[in-house]
This record gives structure tokens, C-alpha cells and sequence, in this order.
């Protein structure tokens, strides 16, 4: 049955082994053609919308580039799976992080550092940014991140509803209110209103409320080495004795996770909504009349619980030269169309579009520009920054204070035990 | 030899005497290897391997951001049982099992009995009890959330219109967990529900029939008949269900996020938490290490109770 000596005939492994080369070559063939940047980002609320229109127009732009974003889940999904990638060396060129995060990812090992001649070639340099923001996103003497925006914790209304409660100056912004009894006689006014809230606040993550309380009372979290932990008790309790009374007084609702919060001032449940900037696209979408402002100095100082995004480049065992100039070059693109980026909330951290007329004309997101130095970032630990330990340990903690299941201090000791733990643990980066 | 030699060339298959049983040439036996090699691979590499290299990272203080990796002998351990995260999250998750196995092997069990008739009623019964099912936990937990809601979810506009105060489930600490149980009840007693089904399938009609002109009412025959017929798959459904409960994971990250403050979060989330979010991949081996053993300690306990029954029967 055998043929004795096949002279044209392939055994199995020569097919196989063919067609894998043959893949092979094709695979690479179309990749080496064209620098390829890949993205990942964590923008799934208004200013993801928004981002997917910016990379259209980049992509039209750049017929030469393979670009390529994904957008994952908000907070430790998107954090996990990005230093997965990273540790693993296989990560995408580029991807998006809070600049509050920067140090507890550990930067010297899960990313590589941004060739600032690149970025120079391409247009950018250190003189287009605030020194804090530029400052903070080095580590080590190497730029790790580059600063795209600044994101306040700010305070949106309806303009509808405060004129009915006769909270708007004549030229249709809201009064500035400060201290604690003219926000809580601004709050009243509101429910008066609307008859079932003032404010729709995340309680079941009441953090930047608490943060900006305490950062206005001038509070402290830890000292300058920060290994301990210097936390004011009585300006704490002030801030979480506010909220308890918010909540008490009906003014906020006791519970609501994020999506009610936006949901309740969408649909006229609350006339303000206590939020980070970003959620101007879903409410512009939605046509309903409202506007924002600075978060009222309820305190002694102006201080706004705040983060900012950056692009980093997540460490790669084989960087390519290509992929990596094309990356910065993106980058760099990304920068100076940051006005349509601030369309969806954002404070462009590039100081030439920052400065320009395109981004004071959008109204209402340059009504809040100027807290943009008063920004306060969550205080620096491996454990802390956006969608960290801490932040998650602060919910569990202060969420009890809105819902009326914890007191005050009860939150306070459970937070600072909590925060005390997280301390003595050591720093795996 | 003589012999045999014609034998093998004449015929395919050779008589039983000439091949004893235990005497197969070597190279059918490891030929059998060859076979199942590509699964043993596999084997090795995705479940052999991350056991191994689990145990000895819980020895170290690995960490995923790839900065240390410093012998720490047993202190991830000794760390492990002084922390009263892990102690409260190994409890959820043994709250959620003792809540959750019980009606899912009961309720599945009325309900194959409803549905285990011919006709249209019974095609209908048996496709709604199993839809549920094969929605993906992310569709389930969305629906349930929106379900929970107060202000404007269903169940809460029952109970107001039903006189009762409003319950914000999923925020509040003693409730939350039921509430995660009945959306998983809802979600997967399908897949027990069909167990049962096939089973009560498989008993022939003429017990049944005997029992009838024995003078059997229907009690009689479900207590005495069906029910016992039924034992080796109800301990078969437990056994697959304490293990399918004890690695809760999906409904409560996405439904509640172990919160309100950690009230339902299970040992999972937190390893999970230690592991990724924290990047501490050495403690969160030692803790998954712990479960293991909590694992095999549910396992062996509920084998031993049913090997025993099933001798008795």
C-alpha cells in the first residue's frame, strides 16, 4: 500500500510546518509596513464617547500608523489587567493612568521612561505644563507620564431649578456661596425645590466629598516621610459630621451608588450633583439645563478633591524604536487636540491649549478652570490614588455615614484602623 | 511460536487465551500515553504548575509589580491568621454556601417534579426553569440590580405597594447577602433543576405502576419511591453545589462589590484584592491556600457522609 520512496509527496510536519512559517511571514510582513501604537484606556463614562470621536479624527489623520485603543473597565480591572501586561513585558505601547497612581505602580518596573527628545521632536517639552503637574510625573530624574488633564471634583446645577430658588446671579451662574451655613441655606433652597433632594452624591463612595471637606479644613494625612499616619480627628469628624448631616436632613439621598448619582440629577431628583467633572457629555446628551461651577468653599481654604490622566508607556521586553516614536507622536497629537478632549469635562494639563480661546469659549467647561491649582491629590502611598486600597477601604468606611449605619466616629476609627493596616503592610513596589 | 505465527496472519483478532490481560506488550500500554498526552500536557502546564508554583510563592513576598521576591519563610502565614479581613471574607463566603445550597437543591428538586410531565405546560415549565441559566452574570446581576433599586425597582415597588417600607438591599449590611442568594437561586437552580429532571426520567413507569395497583397514593409514591430513587443524585447535586457556592465570586463583585463595608465580600474578592489590586501575589497564594484547605475539609466531610448513606441504601 506504501509507495516506497514519495518524491513529491510532504509528510505531515513539512505541511504544518509550512503553512505556520507561512503565517508567520505574512504576520510580520503587515505589521513591519506600518508603526503600530496600541491604547488602552479606562474611560467608559461621557469622556469615553468623547475619546472615541478624538481617535477617529487621529486615525484619519494617520493612515500610516496601526492604531489600535481599547477601552476597559473603570479602577482595578483596568489597573490589574494593565500591570499583568506590564509585568509580563507584553504590554500595549501606550495606555492611560492617574498621575495619583503613578508611584504605587511601580514606575522603574512596570513602565518604561518617556523619551523626552522624542517628545521634544514631536513638539512637547517641559514648558507646556504646570510645574505641579510635570513634577509629579517624574520619578527618579525620568519622566514616566505625560500629563493630559486635570480632573476637580466640582459641583454641577440645574439652572432651572436654582432659579427657582433664586440661586442664580443675573448673568445666569450660580451664587458663590463659602462657609457651612450658606452652602447648607444653598442645599435647602434647592430641596425646597425639587421637594425630594438637593444634591445627588455617590454615597456608597462618599471619597472626593470627604477628601475635599477635609483638604478645605486643612487637613493632613501623613507626615512628610509619609510612613505615618497624621490624620486631624476633629477636622475628620467636622467633614463626616457634615455629611451625616446632609443625609440626615435629606438634603442627600442616604444611599446611591454612581449611577443613581447621575441618574437623580438627569432626572430632576436633585437640583446639584456633587461629581468630577466628566459626566458634562452625558447630561449634555440628555439636553437638560444645567450648568457648573467651582465645589463651594465650605470651609477655611480653597481645596478640590482632583486627579489627573496621563499616558505612560507600560514596560515592554522589546521596545520597538518605530512603535515607540509613533507612540510619542500620538501622544504629542493627543496634547494639542486636548480641547476637544476638554469638551468632555477635562482641564487640558497642556498649557497651550489650556490658554487658547477654542477651550475659554466652551461653555460651561472652562467655568471651573481656575481650581485647577487648588487640585488636591489623594495623599501618596502605594495604596492610594484613584480606584486604590484606600479609596475602597474610605467607602467602606464613610458609606455607613450616609446610610445612618455607622456614626461619625465609628467610620473615622474604622478608616483610620483600616489606613493603619494598609501602612503596616509592606510596600510591594 | 509455530503456532501462533499463522494464527496472527490468518485472523484479526487473535483468541482471548493467547493475550492474558496483564501481559500487553509495552507499546500498546504506553500507546495509551500518546493519546491522552496532549490533555496531560495541558494538565501539567494550566492546573499542576500554578499549584506548585502557588505553594511556593505563599513562602515569599512576591509581588506582581516585580520588585522583590525575598524568602519570607511563614510569615505571609502568621500574617494570615492575624488578619481579621481574611477571617470575616472566609465567613461570607460560608454564610453565602449555608444560605444558598439549601434552596438550590430543594427548590430544583419541586421544581423537576412540576416539570417533569409531558405537554405543553411541561415543555413551557421546563424552558422557563432553565432560561435563567444561560444568561452571562454580567446580563443577571445588571437585571437584579436594577430589580433592588430603590425608588424605582421592582421588588421595592411591591413591598410599597404592599404596605411595607422600602429595603435598599443591596446597601444594607444584613440584607445584602439575601439578596445576592435569591438572584443567584433565580440564576442557577436551572442547572440542578435539569440534573433532577434527567434523573426522575430515568425511573422506570412500571414502579410507578406496580405502587398503583399496590394501592400507593401519590404521597406514598413520592416519599417512598421517588425520593429515595432519587439519593444518589441529590448527593451528587450537593456536592456539586457546596463547591459551586463556595467559589462565589462573580454576583457579589458586580452586585454589591463586597460592600456595604465588606458585609458580603467573599474570600475570593479578597484574594483577588491582595493579589491584583495590591499586587501582593505572596499573601494572596498563602490565603488561597487556606481556602484549598477549607475546600478539602467541605469535600472529604460531605463524601464520607454520602459513601456512608449510600452502603445503607
Amino acid at each position: 500500500m506504501r509507495p516506497d520512496s514519495p518524491p513529491f509527496r510532504p509528510g505531515r510536519r513539512a505541511v504544518l510546518g509550512g503553512l505556520l512559517g507561512a503565517l508567520a511571514l505574512t504576520g510580520c510582513g503587515s505589521l513591519r509596513g506600518k508603526p503600530k501604537v496600541r491604547e488602552w484606556n479606562l474611560f467608559g463614562g461621557g469622556d469615553g464617547a468623547r475619546l472615541l470621536q478624538i481617535h477617529q479624527q487621529y486615525v484619519a489623520e494617520h493612515p500610516d500608523v496601526a492604531f489600535e485603543a481599547h477601552t476597559l473597565a473603570w479602577g482595578p480591572p483596568f489597573y490589574t489587567k494593565l500591570a499583568m501586561s506590564a509585568a509580563g513585558g507584553r504590554a500595549p505601547e501606550v495606555a492611560t493612568l492617574h498621575l495619583s497612581r503613578l508611584k504605587g505602580f511601580s514606575p522603574t518596573t512596570m513602565l518604561d521612561p518617556i523619551p523626552v527628545e522624542l517628545l521634544a521632536d514631536a513638539g512637547v517639552t517641559e514648558s507646556d505644563f504646570l510645574p505641579t503637574s510635570w513634577n509629579r510625573a517624574v520619578v527618579d530624574g525620568k519622566l514616566y507620564a505625560v500629563p493630559l488633564d486635570t480632573h476637580p471634583f466640582v459641583l454641577y446645577y440645574n439652572t432651572e431649578i436654582c432659579q427657582k430658588a433664586g440661586l442664580l446671579e443675573a448673568d445666569g451662574r450660580i451664587k458663590t456661596v463659602k462657609g457651612v451655613d450658606a452652602f447648607l441655606e444653598m442645599l435647602k433652597a434647592v430641596k425646597d425645590v425639587t421637594g425630594k433632594f438637593a444634591a445627588s452624591v455617590e454615597t456608597t463612595n462618599p471619597w472626593r466629598l470627604w477628601w475635599t471637606l477635609y483638604g478645605q479644613l486643612e487637613g493632613k494625612f501623613f507626615d512628610d516621610t509619609g510612613t505615618r499616619l497624621i490624620l486631624d480627628d476633629a477636622k475628620a469628624l467636622e467633614a463626616l459630621n457634615l455629611m451625616a448631616k446632609l443625609a440626615a436632613d435629606g438634603l442627600t439621598p442616604r444611599s446611591s451608588n454612581y449611577s443613581a448619582l447621575v441618574a437623580q440629577f438627569s432626572n430632576g431628583d436633585a437640583g446639584l450633583s456633587f461629581n468630577g467633572e466628566w459626566e458634562v457629555t452625558t447630561y449634555q446628551t440628555a439636553k437638560m439645563p444645567f450648568s457648573m461651577a467651582p465645589f463651594p468653599v465650605v470651609y477655611d481654604v480653597p481645596k478640590f478633591a482632583g486627579d489627573a490622566h496621563t499616558f505612560v508607556l507600560p514596560h515592554q521586553s522589546n521596545r520597538n524604536k518605530a512603535d515607540t516614536k509613533a507612540t510619542v507622536e500620538y501622544i504629542a497629537w493627543m496634547l494639542k487636540h486636548s480641547a476637544d478632549w476638554a469638551a468632555g469635562g477635562h482641564i487640558p494639563a497642556y498649557q497651550p491649549v489650556a490658554k487658547s480661546q477654542e477651550y475659554l469659549d466652551l461653555k460651561p467647561q472652562a467655568e471651573y478652570r481656575s481650581v485647577a491649582p487648588d487640585v488636591l491629590f489623594d495623599p501618596d502611598a502605594w495604596f492610594s490614588g484613584s480606584g486604590a486600597q484606600l479609596q475602597n477601604e474610605a467607602a467602606a468606611a464613610f458609606s455607613g455615614v450616609f446610610s445612618g449605619q455607622a456614626t461619625p466616629k465609628a467610620a473615622l476609627a474604622q478608616f483610620k484602623a483600616a489606613t493603619q493596616k494598609l501602612l503596616d503592610t509592606p510596600s510591594p513596589v | 511460536m509455530a503456532v501462533e505465527t499463522p494464527s496472527r496472519l490468518t485472523t484479526g483478532t487473535p483468541p482471548a487465551a493467547a493475550k492474558p490481560e496483564t501481559g500487553q506488550p509495552w507499546k500498546e500500554r504506553w500507546g495509551g500515553l500518546f493519546f491522552v498526552a496532549p490533555f496531560l500536557l495541558l494538565f501539567a502546564l494550566f492546573m499542576l504548575w500554578p499549584i506548585v508554583s502557588g505553594l511556593w510563592n505563599s513562602f515569599f513576598n512576591t509581588s506582581l509589580a516585580g520588585v522583590k521576591h525575598e524568602f519570607l519563610g511563614l510569615q505571609n502565614w502568621r500574617d494570615l491568621f492575624g488578619d481579621p479581613a481574611v477571617w470575616s471574607s472566609l465567613k461570607n463566603t460560608l454564610v453565602f454556601t449555608a444560605m444558598s445550597t439549601p434552596p438550590l437543591v430543594i427548590i430544583a428538586l419541586v421544581m423537576a417534579l412540576l416539570a417533569n410531565r409531558r405537554g405543553v405546560l411541561g415543555w413551557l415549565l421546563r424552558f422557563a426553569y432553565f432560561a435563567p441559566f444561560v444568561l452571562p452574570a454580567t446580563v443577571v446581576t445588571l437585571i437584579w440590580v436594577w430589580i433592588y433599586q430603590p425608588g424605582f425597582g421592582l421588588v421595592n415597588g411591591l413591598l410599597t405597594a404592599g404596605g411595607f417600607a422600602e429595603i435598599d438591599w443591596l446597601n444594607t449590611e444584613n440584607r445584602a447577602m439575601l439578596a445576592v442568594v435569591i438572584t443567584t437561586v433565580w440564576w442557577t437552580v436551572g442547572f440542578n433543576f435539569l440534573l433532577y429532571l434527567a434523573a426522575l426520567q430515568g425511573i422506570p413507569a412500571q414502579v410507578y405502576e406496580a405502587a398503583a395497583i399496590d394501592g400507593a397514593n401519590g404521597r406514598q409514591q413520592l416519599f417512598r419511591i421517588t425520593l429515595p430513587l432519587l439519593g444518589r443524585t441529590t448527593g451528587l447535586i450537593i456536592v456539586l453545589q457546596l463547591v459551586a457556592s463556595l467559589k462565589i465570586f462573580d454576583q457579589i463583585y458586580l452586585m454589591t462589590n463586597g460592600g456595604p463595608n465588606y458585609a458580603t465580600r467573599p474570600i475570593i474578592q479578597y484574594i483577588y484584592e491582595s493579589g491584583f489590586t495590591s499586587y501582593r501575589i505572596g499573601y494572596a497564594s498563602a490565603i488561597s491556600y487556606l481556602f484549598f484547605a477549607v475546600i478539602v475539609i467541605v469535600a472529604v466531610a460531605q463524601f464520607k457522609l454520602f459513601s456512608g448513606r449510600g452502603e445503607d441504601a
